[in-house]
């Protein structure tokens, strides 16, 4: 019995280091720019394809070419940027929120098509020679690929933290997110901030689509259900706060995992419930300050 | 345009439309038209709420799930059809009320994406309860015929675009588009928003149930959880925006258009290419032509004068 409860535990965890990693991507466009970008789960979803092409052509191993995939996906997410959202950075902010939507909704609209034009629609997984494999500790099953996948996670989410609060560039990032018009007026680069803020939020989203493959599976249409897990966990969290949505995304994880015990398939909506609830009563979110 | 001009020819092209069945006897044709009518039905109901009140709800799909799961059951075990077409139509409503209160709390973009997870529930929950899907009995199917479908879409499209017109006419749609414009600054002004808010939902959300009732009616064979599908919403408000956000000719001009292009290019190209090539001018009308197709060739005959 113990044993069951340290399992679901940890399984949920697994899950929930992706969760919070799919999430801080787009914690951070929302916080930064106020872009709520209903197709940050399309970058996922290209990220774990490069990752998977990756692999199947040039035997490239998902965790060596990680930084490939992220530096990609900085690109792609820069591009997509400069070409769809750019144009928003001059609205008021409601306005702005609001036509980040429909257009991150045109983004989800179009991907997936453009995947399954150029990919097929058949579910994928990278495998790479090791997936699958586990040790046993305390009779509680480790999976080599889910515990890289959470370390990855840690690295990431870490590494982005330390960058906004250590860097020269991160404080710039962080004064942009407060006030975009007084840092503009200290002399801060705002348009190059929001380009590369967004290219970063991507590139974590690729990094996160790559652990997608590799624990879970992937299909042209699999950007629509991370983009709502991160809405949750984002909205759990408090938008904009990083380190929160990492902590979010293990406490969805493992209220999941466990739910899925009592509740079979339901526990899925388990996840949108919370949220609708926490977005009545506490709009602030869990970590965050009202 | 005067208004005596508008409606002659209004009324000519609902006597055509009227005359249709009896011209044409292609089911291909009928199936097109029968599903365009049905869009347009969709759309407008949509347009209500998303374009004139401008609270884009991405739930759209549930009100139209629920239409069209109780009207199908209805019918099938017997009810009869306009009966069980109120009953949806209700039904959706009542939802809407219920929902309505928690929702409207929710201000612009929590709204957006709180009615979009709930729309997700419902169909997680409903693909889960009823996974087999719903086939016409075999009776009923060898009686299968695409003219009163087509008779039944059209009354409703009708129906949703004349209540539509009505309202966009009326105190009730100037409150919801100054809510549209500046919430605050409308409620200032002594509109009473949440309650105007609320009419367009009960009334957007009708016309959702009612559609779906159509589809339920009109489907031979289908998944429960597919009556919920995030698509429904999805294709109304591409073709809202496309057509022309917050007009009434703009829902009627964009489904025409996404039936005829759905159609054509599934002929050539893999299904779905469609939504390809609307999700690409649904970006480029929000990012520079706000208005629309309509409001395109407003500009056009500007320019052209």
């Amino acid at each position: 019995m113990i044993a069951l409860v340290a399992q679901t535990f940890v399984n949920g965890i697994n899950v929930g280091a992706l969760y919070g990693l799919a999430a801080v991507g787009l914690s951070l466009t929302f916080g930064v720019m106020k872009i709520l970008n209903i197709g940050h789960g399309e970058f996922l979803m290209v990220g774990g394809y490069v990752a998977f092409w990756m692999l199947r052509l040039a035997g490239i191993d998902p965790f060596i070419g990680l930084p490939i995939v992220a530096v990609v996906l900085f690109l792609f997410g820069a591009v997509s940027y400069k070409l769809f959202f750019s144009t928003l950075s001059g609205f008021h902010e409601e306005q702005k929120i609001k036509n980040s939507l429909l257009i991150g909704f045109g983004l989800f609209l179009v991907f997936p098509q453009i995947a399954r034009l150029l990919w097929t629609g058949d579910e994928r997984a990278i495998t790479p020679f090791y997936s699958g494999g586990s040790f046993p500790i305390l009779g509680i099953r480790f999976g080599y690929v889910p515990l890289a996948g959470v370390l990855v996670a840690v690295i990431v989410i870490l590494a982005l933290h330390l960058f906004l609060k250590k860097t020269y560039f991160g404080k710039s990032v962080r004064g942009t997110s407060e006030n975009w018009k007084a840092a503009k007026l200290m002399g801060i680069n705002v348009n190059r901030t929001y380009m590369i803020t967004f290219g970063i939020g991507t590139a974590i989203a690729g990094v996160a689509g790559i652990l997608v493959g590799l624990t879970q599976s992937l299909s042209p249409g699999v950007g629509m259900e991370w983009t709502l897990k991160a809405l949750i966990v984002v909205v759990l969290a408090g938008i904009g706060s990083v380190g929160g949505a990492f902590f979010a995304g293990l406490i969805l994880g493992v209220l999941e995992a466990v739910g899925a015990i009592f509740m079979g398939p339901y526990a899925v909506a388990l996840g949108l419930v919370i949220f609708l609830v926490i977005l009545m009563f506490r709009p602030q979110g869990l970590f965050g300050k009202a | 345009m005067s208004n005596t001009k508008r409606f002659t020819i209004s009324g000519i092209i609902v006597v055509i439309l009227l005359l249709i069945p009896v011209v044409v006897s292609r089911t291909d044709l009928m199936t097109w038209l029968t599903f365009t009518l049905l869009y347009i039905a969709l759309s407008q109901s949509w347009n209500l709420i998303g374009g004139y009140a401008g609270q884009q709800n991405l739930g759209h799909a549930a009100f139209f799930g629920i239409g069209a799961l109780l009207v199908r059951t209805l019918w099938l075990y017997g009810t009869p059809l306009p009966l069980a077409l109120v009953a949806g139509a209700l039904a959706a409503m009542i939802f809407a009320l219920i929902i309505g209160f928690p929702a409207f709390r929710l201000k612009g973009v929590y709204f957006i994406i709180g009615t979009l997870v709930l729309a997700e529930i419902l169909k997680i929950i409903f693909d889960t309860i009823l996974p087999h899907a719903s086939v016409l009995p075999s009776k009923l199917l060898n009686d299968y015929s695409l003219t009163p479908r087509y008779y039944l879409s059209l009354v409703i499209a009708l129906l949703a675009v004349g209540l539509v017109y009505g309202i966009s006419r009326s105190k009730l749609g100037l409150g919801l588009m100054s809510i549209r414009e500046d919430e605050d600054a409308a409620e200032a002004a002594g509109v009473d928003t949440l309650k105007y808010k609320l009419t367009a939902f009960l009334i957007s959300t009708g016309l959702a149930g009612l559609a779906g009732g159509v589809y339920a009616y009109f489907a031979a064979a289908v998944l429960p959880g597919h009556m919920f599908a995030a698509e429904w919403t999805f294709d109304a408000v591409i073709i809202v925006f496309v057509g022309g956000v917050g007009t009434i000719i703009g829902p009627i001009i964009g489904s025409i258009f996404f039936v005829l292009l759905q159609q054509l290019l599934n002929l050539f190209l893999p299904a779905g290419t469609h939504v390809l090539v609307f999700g690409i001018l649904f970006i480029f009308v929000v990012l520079y032509l706000p208005g629309g197709l309509v409001g395109l060739i407003h500009k056009l005959k500007k320019n052209a004068s």
